[in-house]
């Protein structure tokens, strides 16, 4: 039933409708209706961030380990284009975002009045799709395709630009129950002759590997379990993406670590030399393929991705199947049960010899002493100190996530929330406010390094305001760790511009903020100052002093493949060929 | 695994929404992504159901071809992408708009030659034609290309428009 409602209203109705129950926001001219009508409800919590950077990011933790839409409410001008790192980031990603804008009135847009910009020109490159609201009566149709569209198919940040006048003046509202999308309906069941041809290929291979990616988290805690049948039926060693970690427990014995860039040897060199590759949500990122005409050169390629432009853009799959993992999933178990397939049991046997070979280089290692502490070994006792928890871990961006995805092993999707498409320094943060907002009584661990945190450091006066008990994990050793290593790897060890100079006392500016502060430098003081900062109540920054000069290995340099990577212990005068240093 | 590297060149027909933004979408598609677009138009094509007909003629290898097509088709305010290269067999048109000044054997050349192309007079001066060509686009670029030494002084082209031939709808 129709009811005349103000455009602000309609928007709070329709949030609610949607079973919005927080709203990460910052206030200002272009929103203020927005903001009065938020005012005068209590169904929806509104948290106020510092910058709407934030505002995104935390968006993004609560939408990543949830499975639900996150909901940001920003003013014109500066609030939309502070939001636009966030919106990029949650497109890369694919994390479900829902971003209202406040515009000037209809009649200033394009007149450059105060606080105005092109929101939908500029937002339109970062959002999955985006609408200029120019009459009341379009915003419920609107508000609720918005949320189907960030939600369905490949999920992706959205953007609703909404005039100040449209907030004012009075239009029709409808429920959720009557919006159909004229146009957008993705497929979400795979074509079931590929998955019969899929599951043939799969029964056969010899050397098979499965590598799947952020799809299987999105894809929900279904497509999880899923993948954790159909995997230990065949039997078959498992690897996956940055963004895939936790659909697959890290503690089993047919986990190989992630890969890629950073991943282990095992799981690069299973990926090199298979003849099955069973890509399920992943989409060949370079950070995991390396050099291209150098990837899996011997095997054929199943790739099952729910956005058909995935399929074939960068790597030439020999079956694309077009769905959603679970749904896939569910498909190819039951047609592997019903068909009754067996693996290849000694090819498979030798395959996982040839596995534990390269597992038994133990590529991941490292060597502690009792002066300093490795920032491996951090987040070892981090893992150790908290694993008995429901512990959530947020990363920021460069060494330090790295370290944080090979040394702190997850049993369980969700429970990882980094930033792995667009590498945003200043993700973390945010990031663990909005997991912490939806989940409050569970352990929530930023991994940071000691520049990355500075780019959202704003937030700590949030977590503060809502009493969320973060903790902010620094890993410090006073160097934009990544790009030195590549500094020494690329450019000779000049360090141009990578020392974090004139770094805050952490522990200062936690107390600064009314947050507590702790920190550890030696090995012996780690476990307490661990354990304090997961005891403490409320916010808590632990500023953990490690080894200035190590560097995260193994590591595919640039421009190389799979099975040319360098290890920890031969990482001594290791280079980049001239093609790879035109890479990022 | 050899990638193959043949340049081709593809007819694309989009029907979208016709909301605002649309066109911005798919040029910004190219645009970004770095594809080429030799052509494209873009008209109302039903009042009635708000939908617009964007054809497209882009070229690229044919992993970048299928690239395009599912990229377009991605974008939320699409109805459907037709390769109408390889998805059917169709007609192309394209009409210009071409103006030659001058006057005496070159002005009766002109006209002679536009008789050949059943390109129509649609404006005259004592000194000058502007006419009406429609046809493949090899066909303009021939009739262009005859009257530059007539003294061509001015062309607009629609960009191609086409559809598949047979009973069948989009």
């Amino acid at each position: 039933m129709a009811q005349e409602l103000t455009g602000a209203e309609i928007v709070i109705k329709a949030l609610v409708d949607q079973g919005v129950d927080t709203i990460f926001g910052y206030p200002g001219g272009a929103v203020l209706p927005i903001y009065d009508a938020l005012f005068q409800q209590n169904k929806i919590r509104h948290i106020l961030v510092r910058h709407e950077q934030g505002a995104v990011h935390a968006a993004e933790g609560y939408a990543r380990s949830t499975g639900k839409p996150g909901v940001v409410l920003v003013t014109s001008g500066p609030g939309a284009t502070n939001a636009v790192t966030g919106l990029t980031d949650a497109l890369m990603d694919s994390i479900p975002i829902v971003c209202l804008t406040g515009q000037v009135a209809t009649h200033l847009i394009g007149s450059d009045a105060f606080q105005e910009c092109d929101t939908v020109g500029i937002t339109r490159h970062c959002t999955k799709h985006n609408w200029l609201v120019k009459s009341p009566q379009e915003l419920t149709r609107v508000m609720h395709e918005a949320f189907y569209v960030a939600t369905h198919g490949r999920p992706g940040p959205v953007v609703i630009d909404i005039p100040k006048d449209v907030q004012f003046q009075k239009g029709e509202y409808t429920g959720p129950q009557n919006v159909v999308h004229r146009t957008y309906r993705p497929k979400v069941k795979g074509d079931i002759e590929k998955i019969k041809q899929a599951v043939d290929l799969i029964a056969n291979a010899k050397k098979p590997v499965f590598y799947t990616g952020g799809g299987i988290i999105n894809s929900g805690t279904v497509a999880s379990q899923l993948l954790r049948e159909f995997v230990r039926l065949t039997g078959y060693p498992i690897t996956s993406t940055l963004m895939g970690l936790g659909a697959y427990p890290a503690s089993d014995k047919q986990w190989l670590g992630m890969l890629g860039m950073h991943g282990t040897f095992e799981a690069n060199n299973a990926m090199h030399d298979c003849d099955v590759l069973i890509n399920i949500g992943a989409r060949f990122d370079d950070r995991v393929t390396g050099r291209l005409d150098a990837f899996a050169p011997h095997s054929k390629k199943i790739h099952v991705d729910i956005d058909a432009s995935s399929i074939n853009k960068n790597v030439r799959v020999d079956i694309g199947i077009i769905g959603d993992c679970a749904h896939v999933l569910e498909d190819m178990l039951r047609i592997w049960k019903s068909k009754a397939r067996r693996p290849d049991k000694d090819a498979l046997s030798a395959w996982w010899k040839q596995i534990e070979a390269w597992r038994a280089r133990k590529s991941l290692s490292f060597k502690t002493n009792d002066d300093i502490i490795k920032p491996q070994q951090a987040i070892q006792r981090l893992y150790e100190l908290s694993k008995h928890r429901e512990t959530y871990i947020t990363t920021e961006v460069g060494q330090h996530q790295m370290w944080a995805a090979q040394h702190f092993p997850f049993e369980q999707p969700n429970r990882w929330m980094t930033s792995g498409g667009l590498g945003t320094m200043g993700y973390g943060f945010p990031a663990a406010i909005g997991v912490q907002i939806a989940h409050p009584d569970a352990l929530v661990i930023d991994i940071a390094g000691e520049a990355s945190i500075q780019m959202c450091i704003q937030e700590l006066s949030t977590a503060v305001q809502f009493m969320l008990p973060v903790k902010i994990f620094i890993i410090n050793n006073e160097y934009m760790g990544m790009v030195r290593q590549w500094q020494e790897l690329l450019h000779e060890g000049r360090y141009s511009h990578s020392y974090s100079d004139s770094l805050p006392d952490f522990v200062k500016l936690a107390e600064a903020y009314g947050a507590t502060g702790i920190r550890a430098s030696k090995p012996s003081e780690l476990d307490d100052a661990i354990k304090r900062m997961i005891e403490v109540p409320g916010p808590v920054i632990l500023d953990c002093v490690v080894d200035k000069f190590e560097n995260c290995y193994p590591m595919i340099p640039s421009g190389a493949a799979h099975n040319e990577m360098i290890l920890g212990d031969d990482a001594e005068g290791a280079t980049v060929s001239e093609e790879g240093k035109m890479l990022v | 695994m050899k990638k193959d590297e043949t340049i081709e060149r593809h007819t694309i027909a989009v029907l979208v929404d016709n909301e605002a933004g649309v066109l911005a979408r798919v040029i910004g598609l190219f645009s970004g992504r770095g594809y080429n677009i030799e052509s494209l138009t873009v008209a109302e094509v039903d009042q009635a159901e708000h939908t617009s007909r964007i054809t497209i003629v882009t070229v690229g290898t044919p992993m970048v071809i299928e690239q395009i097509k599912a990229q377009l088709d991605r974008l939320v305010p699409v109805h459907r992408v037709m390769d109408l290269t390889v998805e059917a067999n169709s007609v192309e048109r394209e009409m210009a708009l071409v103006k030659v000044a001058g006057t005496g054997e070159r002005r009766v050349e002109a006209l002679r030659l536009a008789d050949a192309f059943r390109a129509r007079v649609i404006d005259t001066t004592h000194t000058s034609f502007i006419f009406e060509v429609t046809g493949a686009p090899t066909k303009i670029d021939a009739f262009i290309g005859l009257m530059r030494p007539l003294g061509l002084v001015d062309v607009s082209r629609t960009g191609v428009v086409a559809i598949a031939r047979g009973p069948e709808a989009m």
